[in-house]
């Protein structure tokens, strides 16, 4: 039912950590409905230079979490925040339909650690 | 790789000498059973034959067996059928939260069509209490339906005591022994109920082949009308391999029972010691009071589906009630039901083990299955801090 690139990323998921000393940190979802992400990004010059995540989740959650981690190294946050949940997808091979909306958290999880990071460092 | 198959609540393998049983009803045997020739009357002999047989598998009488094409048609049979017939009488009925989907989706048919049903609690081993039964009676309840046992959870009910309760009401009882049937002994008369559901591929038999167990003389509204078969109760040309290969399998039930019972008990035994090589494990279900080749857990932290994608590539197949591994995306009803908080149902895996599986099987599980569920974890923002009961499933993310 998963695409061969969604399988390789939740069996050798990329980026899976803490980030003690993260500058953005955004929690998506809730455990009642399956599936939790929580992306930790490290920003410099307006670029995000490291992202990691934990994930609660089916194999969908855990392979949009990692791909979003991977994708948003090296852009700038006005370019991250351009990645839409169909990005994710896309680069995924594609979702099944049913878990398009409830396991692909990805893009939300980044927005709200690019918002936590500019609340923290307001100019 | 090694293959363990552990999910014989979705379907059993079939049993080879139940395959060679139906093979001459695909070829050379494939005459319907009302034709009046020869060809005929083989096929109708091979259907009595396995009537006799499924009834001995529960000790009823061979007139009141029904096949159907399964235990989900038998379910929605018995809850219409009865619902239907004594309408005139009332029109309230009652499950318990326990069911399979065929039994709650047909209640909420009948609730459709103008019945009341009353939903029955569990406590937290899942287990119907006959006094909540007894007091959801009224005085147009005119059926009550309670699983033998849940395939989700292991769970026996206390059918005997519910149907005494129902006896004594003069309303009908009905089970879904579907769990049940061909893996633990069943005596209709002892249970004590007037209508039972089964279905063959739960016991080794082929799919397409299930019964309901219909009590001598109870009125019941047929679901499929149209010709005379099964006396006028259920029209349609009979699957004539599906069912002699239903009761070859019920035969085979009976004659092995025992043994089957003592190789599961023990397996599953052994599997229950996942708890002490991995924390933060729970049982689901009745500790003793269980199916006996049946293990199910909750796991704390990880989510159902993830881990049967790691088992299923380490060759292990087993289930899960979370909502991410379920087509409707809802976690288990039943779970939920017995007071499982939703976080911690998403870590819900069941394993069931059958004839077939050997000590080999169980060894290799217990050395995977912790470490798919240290791997798991390791993605995982929770830790700490759930459990079964209380604060479980709050599930705040760990600073």
């Amino acid at each position: 039912m998963y695409s061969a690139k969604v399988m390789d990323h939740f069996s050798n998921p990329r980026n899976v950590g803490d980030m003690p000393d993260a500058d953005g940190v955004g929690t998506e979802g809730n455990p009642t409905c399956g599936d939790v992400m929580q992306i930790f990004i490290k920003v410099k010059d307006g670029k995000i230079v490291d992202a990691k995540f934990k994930t609660f989740g089916c194999g969908a959650a855990i392979a949009v979490s990692s791909m979003i981690t991977e994708l948003v190294k090296g852009k700038t946050l006005e370019e991250a925040l351009a990645i839409s949940k169909e990005t994710v997808a896309n680069e995924l091979g594609g979702l099944p339909a049913q878990k398009m909306h409830c396991s692909n958290l990805g893009a939300d999880a980044l927005k709200k650690a690019i918002e936590d990071y500019r609340s923290k460092n307001k100019t | 790789m090694r293959k363990c198959y552990f999910d014989h609540v979705a379907t059993n393998p079939l049993d080879s000498r139940v395959l060679d049983e139906m093979m001459p009803y695909f070829k050379e045997e494939f005459g319907n059973p009302l034709s009046m020739y020869e060809l005929g009357s083989k096929a109708k002999e091979a259907i009595d034959n396995a009537r006799g047989q499924v009834a001995s598998l529960i000790g009823s009488k061979a007139s009141e067996i029904v096949f159907t094409a399964s235990g989900a048609e038998a379910n929605n049979f018995a809850l219409r059928g009865i619902a239907l017939a004594r309408q005139n009488e009332g029109k309230h009925a009652i499950v318990s939260k326990m069911e399979h989907h065929s039994i709650l989706n047909s209640a909420r048919f009948l609730e459709k069509m103008g019945f009341v049903v009353t939903y029955l609690p569990v406590d937290k081993h899942g287990v119907v209490d006959p006094d909540t039964v007894k007091k959801a009676i009224i005085k147009e309840t005119t059926l009550i339906s309670v699983t033998h046992a849940s395939s989700e959870v292991g769970t026996i009910e206390p059918i005997k005591e519910i149907a005494a309760i129902a006896r004594e009401k003069k309303i009908i009882f009905h089970t879904d022994a579907v769990a049940t049937a061909g893996n633990i002994p069943i005596d209709i008369k002892d249970l004590g109920v007037d209508l039972l559901s089964m279905a063959a591929h739960q016991f080794y038999g082929p799919k397409g082949a299930g019964a309901l167990y219909v009590r001598e003389g109870l009125r019941i509204v047929p679901l499929i009308y149209g010709g005379i078969q099964e006396n006028g109760r259920r029209a349609g040309t009979e699957n004539v391999p599906a069912i002699a290969g239903m009761g070859k399998a019920a035969e085979l039930a009976v004659n092995e029972m025992n043994s089957r019972i003592e190789h599961g008990r023990r397996l599953r035994d052994k599997l229950l010691k996942i708890k002490s090589s991995a924390e933060n494990v729970h049982l689901t279900g009745h500790p003793e009071n269980r199916l006996p080749g049946h293990a199910s857990f909750c796991v704390e932290f990880i989510e159902g589906e993830a881990m049967l994608l790691l088992l299923s590539a380490k060759g292990v197949y087993a289930a899960s009630g979370s909502a991410c591994s379920s087509k409707a995306l809802k976690a288990s009803p039943v779970l939920l039901s017995m007071g499982i908080p939703s976080g911690l149902a998403q870590g819900s895996i069941v394993f069931t083990l059958g004839k077939d599986n050997t000590d080999d099987d169980i060894e290799y599980l217990l050395a995977e299955f912790p470490q798919v569920i240290k791997r798991l974890r390791e993605i995982s923002p929770y830790g700490k801090g759930w459990g079964i009961e209380g604060e479980g499933g709050q599930c705040t993310v760990q600073k």
